[in-house]
């Protein structure tokens, strides 16, 4: 389907509608709504029920996914950030990618908590418990949540970059911990299926769809996002190139 | 060993809900994120942004 266009539009009216894309993020935002399609008609019904939860195995091929994402997403954020903090490749280019994975590593870790809080109702009873698994899972998403907070503290595009990629360099080594926390305090979090050769057949594969379409909606999300940090960027410089004219006039009129 | 409490009859409604939850989280963030990108596009031309 093709958008009308009003007869006196020109070129820049469809860039502007979508100032962000590209043909190759087009493509590959195409591909992972192929893949949620496929996530959700696996996930939901062709999956079979497991013999021990039932019904509740196919919160995994959404929760799994989601928490591998967000790994995967603060594990960037700190390459981003060493990237930033390295004086012979320092730019900000690599500061907006450790913010835009930041954002979108929030995202899937936030969903990973609710929905692993739903099927934990379901095969423990409660919504939640403080075992080791969960409770350094919710301090590594708050962790997360406070290095986006310090990013809109203000101050130079660099000051920014600067403070929020020593934070994410300290925040990324809680990643480890919350992913061996199930083998070193042996909570009532279940241990890795995959790994262990627990999954096989159509439950191992709708993971792996489930794992594949996160992956290129994480990219495309990650694109678009960075895009739009630096358009952000480009306005906010302009804002204080003008403030500083301004300034620079008040001073030869008085 | 996790065991089910429930019935899969009962488990239906937590399944569902995570899956609405999940797309609906993705939908609304990417809505808000394409629409604020919408908004800066009118202020930053083509010709400045460095993927066109």
């Amino acid at each position: 389907m093709t958008t009308p266009t009003a007869p006196n539009a020109t070129p820049n009216d469809t860039v502007d509608r979508r100032p962000t894309s590209t043909r190759f993020t087009r493509a590959l935002g195409f591909s992972a709504l192929i893949g949620i399609v496929w996530l959700v008609v696996f996930g939901l019904f062709l999956s079979p029920n497991d013999l021990e939860q039932g019904v509740s195995v196919r919160n995994m091929y959404i929760h799994v996914p989601s928490a591998w994402l967000a790994y995967l997403a603060f594990i960037v954020t700190g390459i981003a950030s060493a990237g930033y903090l390295f004086k012979r490749t320092r730019s900000l280019q690599w500061d907006r990618i450790a913010g835009a994975s930041a954002e979108v590593g929030v995202l899937f870790m936030g969903i990973a908590l609710v929905t692993g809080s739903l099927w934990g109702r379901v095969t423990w009873g409660k919504y939640w418990t403080w075992d080791s698994r969960l409770t350094t899972t919710a301090f590594l998403f708050i962790t997360y949540i406070g290095y986006l907070a310090v990013r809109d503290l203000g101050g130079s595009h660099h000051q920014r970059a600067r403070r929020s990629a020593i934070i994410a360099l300290f925040a990324v080594l809680e990643v480890p911990l919350v992913h061996f926390s199930v083998k070193w305090w042996r909570p009532l979090h279940q241990q890795e299926s995959v790994a262990d050769g627990k999954l096989s057949g159509l439950m191992l594969f709708s993971l792996f769809v489930g794992i594949v379409a996160f992956t290129l909606l994480y990219v495309w999300m990650v694109l678009h996002r960075l895009r739009t940090l630096t358009m952000q960027d480009i306005v906010d410089d302009r804002g204080l190139d003008v403030a500083l004219a301004e300034r620079r006039a008040e001073g030869i009129v008085s | 060993m996790i065991s089910a409490i429930m019935s899969n009859s009962q488990q239906w409604p937590y399944v569902i809900i995570s899956y609405v939850v999940t797309l609906g989280g993705v939908g609304l963030y990417t809505w808000r994120m394409l629409a604020k990108a919408r908004k800066l596009g009118k202020q930053v031309p083509p010709e400045e942004r460095p993927w066109t």
